[in-house]
């Protein structure tokens, strides 16, 4: 039988990232706007007052502009996981399906459904009906969030099923621990909580871009009140929802803790590394004898307190992981990666035997066989050890640039909060302006820099310890998929420029707050 | 609930109910395919646009939850079919991908692409996309050239369960006279929904007018190619299994012989049929109502089709490269807890169909003016 080629494998993922990232680009602009609108619009009906309606109907164009974008990106990334991830598909279909099913009756439908009342219905139904449709926009949009965040928490932590030998697959037992799961709890709280950030440093930036032109003042003080106060929540819930995340990596995930943090040689009391530089070439699967760093500047003993509670905990490195022999929590000993690979190449033998076995005998020693492997059937698809280890560069430098920016976002919301309130000759430094205008594209590198490690991270699996990608596959041929590859890229590109062409045009024209109501 | 049969029957009712809601929805596109033929100066395709421009996100998630609860619930026909049959899917989702902006995007300043290229995206999603799905939806019928083997996956070189054996993956499904006359019975019939739909929701006499001659020609049409291939169906080989093994193997008047065995669906397509020609007349003669029962007409008839795909021991995804590799309900489903806990999620849609009704009538209370349709939204 012809092997796998991994340029498909290649391939295929380039093209999964080019839609998630593009789709990413817009996705949390609407979650954050559409809190932003709503808030706007509860004002207009609690104070009567129609500056804030043509406030909200301002950043609801902005909305649904960017919102067409996110339904056209977000559909094809739907389909992907059977276009280009069949195997995936089946092996884990039984679980994986619920979550993109309960999106689309619980989420889909509500989003639809009211955003048509919220742009068609502002003389057809009451003001009430018509906040009360643009609350329940944002709510079905940011609870199908909620739900496609449960299927990606899975992927990184998978809970509640049991493998299935007869059917080949893996099967949901415990619904609960799917949906509730406290990985996919914080996930969603971190994720919705930044895409917060990324709509209300949009909102002060737009509002800061019309401070320097002269326009629309009042508008753009009152956006700014709104927004900011949204912002600094938001990124302090982001703040501490990443922390708790920083926690489950270490638990769940290692492998991407010490590829984020740089660790080659892992050990206790370890400090976290605050900046550095990465020596180019760095083999990250072998050890050297210079340092993998040019340099780097640490908090001592900071990742193990964030990795174990303890200052002095142990935190494995890349050379750690898969050498093993480390003692891990339970007390039992690491193993290392070759042995993993030779039990989950068990695993996989086991179920070839169990699905020939003629007779009850047979069957059940191979059943018993894949039980006892099974923790590591993933693991048998692998080559060698070498292949466990992420892009330490990508994964190193993205955390960094996340971190930063959330900071720095921190910072701005509260200087800018301060400066409104007791500095009102703010508005006229025209340096303060244009640093606000200039954040409004850090807000998206965050952003793309979280999923960029929460994926790079996890590689080379599509399932963590489960499956690798290399087995996730659907069998097709490499054109074919280089050649969607490149469709969607000049089609996402070109559909981009027409949106950042509108949407410029929809900021220029402005909000028509400034012009008499009739 | 603990029956796996029950569910997993219950669920290709709802799966077949999704898409049967999707066609019907459709007249959408069928719209978009008619804005150059029935609106004649830009005022009338504006309100064309309008009309079919509050509706679109209700068809695009009807698509996309269609996708999800067959994942949910057959996850290996969303294996097989997507993995396999790759460019039928491709093409159709980028038919869906350029309308998503199309609407939005078409008449806001600053456009760069320009109206006409996206009414040309709307064009092309109306044409293409009610073709493309119902020329694959004919291969539950006709079949599709796949192998499924499960006991791939333990092998470490190759594990992929599914494989296309045509290089076409999918696209030679238009080859087949069959399928493409469903396909183009799927297009006209949304062409026709789509003339209802706009007598009931545009109060513009010349439109209406244009509408009521449009609606003959896509009637006539529409039943030519409609009878044609439900004959051929029912009179055709359809693909039945054993349920003692899960043996399938070819049988003659399948389609015939599921309706006589299962007389609900026979009457469901058959008051279905009544509707639709109900629809049809009752437009004709200038009811503006009539896209009432033709629409619930449509859903009837597919989804008596749909269920003939699947129940009754009917193999709905036939592969006619090895027959024993063709999908059934029994050997492609979920497991039975997870058909279970989607059923207690399912009970929601009644509420999900209310809000919906809400909002439709909320909407389309008073047909579209020529003056509302000027107005920038």
């Amino acid at each position: 039988m012809e092997p796998i080629d991994t340029s498909l494998v290649d391939w295929s993922r380039a093209q999964f990232a080019l839609t998630a990232m593009y789709h990413w680009l817009f996705v949390p602009l609407t979650l954050g706007l559409g809190i932003i609108m709503a808030i706007m619009e509860t004002l207009y009906v609690r104070t009567g007052r129609e500056f804030w309606k043509q406030t909200a109907r301002f950043w609801m164009k902005l909305f649904g502009i960017n919102f067409a974008m996110g339904v056209a990106t977000g559909i094809i990334l739907e389909f992907e996981f059977g276009t280009n991830w069949s195997n995936y598909s089946w092996f884990v279909g039984d679980i994986f399906g619920a979550p993109l099913a309960i999106e689309g009756i619980l989420a889909f439908f509500m989003e639809s459904t009211f955003i048509a009342v919220m742009y068609f219905g502002w003389n057809k139904v009451s003001k009430r009906a018509h906040l009360a449709s643009t609350w329940l926009t944002i709510i079905g949009a940011t609870l199908s969030a909620w739900w496609i965040l449960v299927a990606n928490a899975w992927m990184q932590h998978p809970v509640g099923m049991e493998f299935n030998p007869d059917t080949v697959r893996n099967e949901m037992v415990d619904f609960a621990a799917v949906a509730f799961s406290p990985v996919a709890v914080v996930k969603f709280c971190h994720t919705v909580s930044s895409s917060w950030v990324l709509g209300a440093v949009f909102a002060v930036g737009v509002s800061c871009w019309y401070l320097l032109r002269g326009k629309h003042r009042e508008f753009a003080l009152a956006s700014i009140k709104v927004a900011a106060w949204l912002g600094l929540i938001a990124a302090l819930i982001t703040a501490h929802t990443g922390h708790q995340s920083g926690r489950d990596i270490a638990q769940y995930q290692p492998m991407k803790l010490a590829a984020a943090e740089g660790l080659y040689e892992g050990g206790n009391a370890q400090g976290l590394v605050l900046g550095g530089l990465l020596r180019p070439g760095a083999d990250w699967t072998a050890p050297s004898d210079e340092s993998k760093f040019l340099f780097h500047v640490e908090m001592p003993y900071a990742l193990s307190l964030l990795a174990t509670h303890e200052a002095d905990g142990y935190v494995p490195g890349i050379r750690n992981l898969l050498e093993g022999g480390y003692t891990l929590p339970d007390g039992s000993t690491a193993l290392p990666a070759e042995e993993k690979m030779a039990r989950g190449r068990k695993a996989i033998a086991a179920l070839a035997d169990y699905r020939k076995a003629k007779d009850e005998a047979t069957k059940s020693a191979a059943l018993t066989t894949l039980r006892e492997n099974f923790d590591y059937f993933g693991y048998g698809y692998l080559n060698s050890p070498t292949e466990l280890v992420p892009s330490v560069p990508i994964t190193f430098y993205s955390f960094r640039i996340m971190v930063v920016l959330g900071g720095y976002f921190i910072a701005l919301f509260a200087g800018l909060l301060i400066a409104c309130k007791w500095l009102p000759s703010w508005t006229r430094w025209k340096w303060a302006l244009w640093i606000v205008v200039l954040t409004i594209p850090l807000a998206w590198l965050a952003s793309q820099a979280g999923w960029v490690v929460a994926e790079v991270g996890r590689q080379p699996w599509a399932i963590q310890g489960l499956l690798p990608n290399v087995a996730a596959i659907s069998r097709l041929e490499v054109g074919s998929v280089q050649t969607t590859f490149f469709i969607f890229l000049v089609l996402f590109t070109l559909l981009l420029v027409a949106e950042l062409s509108i949407m410029g045009k929809a900021i220029a024209t402005g909000p028509e707050t400034d012009k008499p109501t009739a | 609930m603990n029956d796996i049969s029950l569910l997993q029957h219950y669920w290709w009712f709802l799966v077949s109910l999704l898409g049967a809601l999707l066609v019907f929805l459709m007249f959408v596109q069928g719209g978009q395919s008619l804005i150059w033929t029935l609106g004649r100066t830009e005022e009338q395709r504006r309100m064309l646009l309008l009309a079919t421009g509050r509706k679109w996100e209700l068809t695009f998630t009807t698509l996309v939850t269609f996708g999800g609860a067959f994942f949910a619930s057959f996850p290996l026909f969303y294996s097989t079919s997507f993995g396999g049959a790759y460019w039928v899917w491709v093409l159709i989702l980028l038919c869906f991908v350029v309308q998503a902006v199309s609407y939005e995007f078409q008449l806001k300043n600053g456009n760069v692409l320009g109206t006409t290229t996206y009414r040309v995206f709307l064009l092309l999603n109306g044409l293409l996309g009610p073709l493309l799905i119902g020329t694959a939806v004919g291969t539950f019928f006709t079949g599709a050239e796949f192998v499924v083997d499960k006991a791939a996956i333990a092998q470490p070189a190759m594990p992929v369960i599914s494989s296309w054996v045509n290089p076409l993956h999918g696209l030679e499904a238009a080859m087949v006279p069959q399928n493409l006359m469903l396909g183009l019975s799927v297009l006209l019939l949304t062409r026709v929904l789509a003339c209802l739909y706009f007598l009931n929701s545009i109060a513009d006499e010349a439109l209406r007018t244009n509408c009521r001659r449009r609606l003959r020609m896509e009637s006539a049409f529409f039943l030519l190619f409609f009878l044609t291939w439900l004959l051929r169906w029912l009179c055709g080989y359809g693909y039945a299994w054993l349920p003692e093994d899960g043996y399938v193997y070819l049988e003659q008047y399948k389609y015939l012989h599921n309706l006589l065995a299962m007389p609900a669906v026979l009457g469901t397509l058959l008051i279905g049929v009544v509707l639709v020609l109900t629809g049809m007349i009752t437009g004709l003669k200038g009811w503006h109502r009539a896209i009432w029962p033709a629409g619930a007409g449509s859903v009837l008839v597919v989804l008596a089709l749909l269920l003939c795909a699947g129940w009754n021991n009917t193999a709905y995804y036939p592969s006619s490269v090895s027959l024993q590799s063709s999908l059934t309900i029994a050997n492609s489903s979920s497991g039975l807890f997870t058909l279970r806990t989607m059923t207690y999620v399912s009970f929601i849609i009644p509420f999900v169909l209310a809000y919906i009704a809400w909002a439709w009538r909320a909407l389309d209370r008073k047909p579209i003016t020529p003056e509302e349709a000027n107005e920038e939204h």
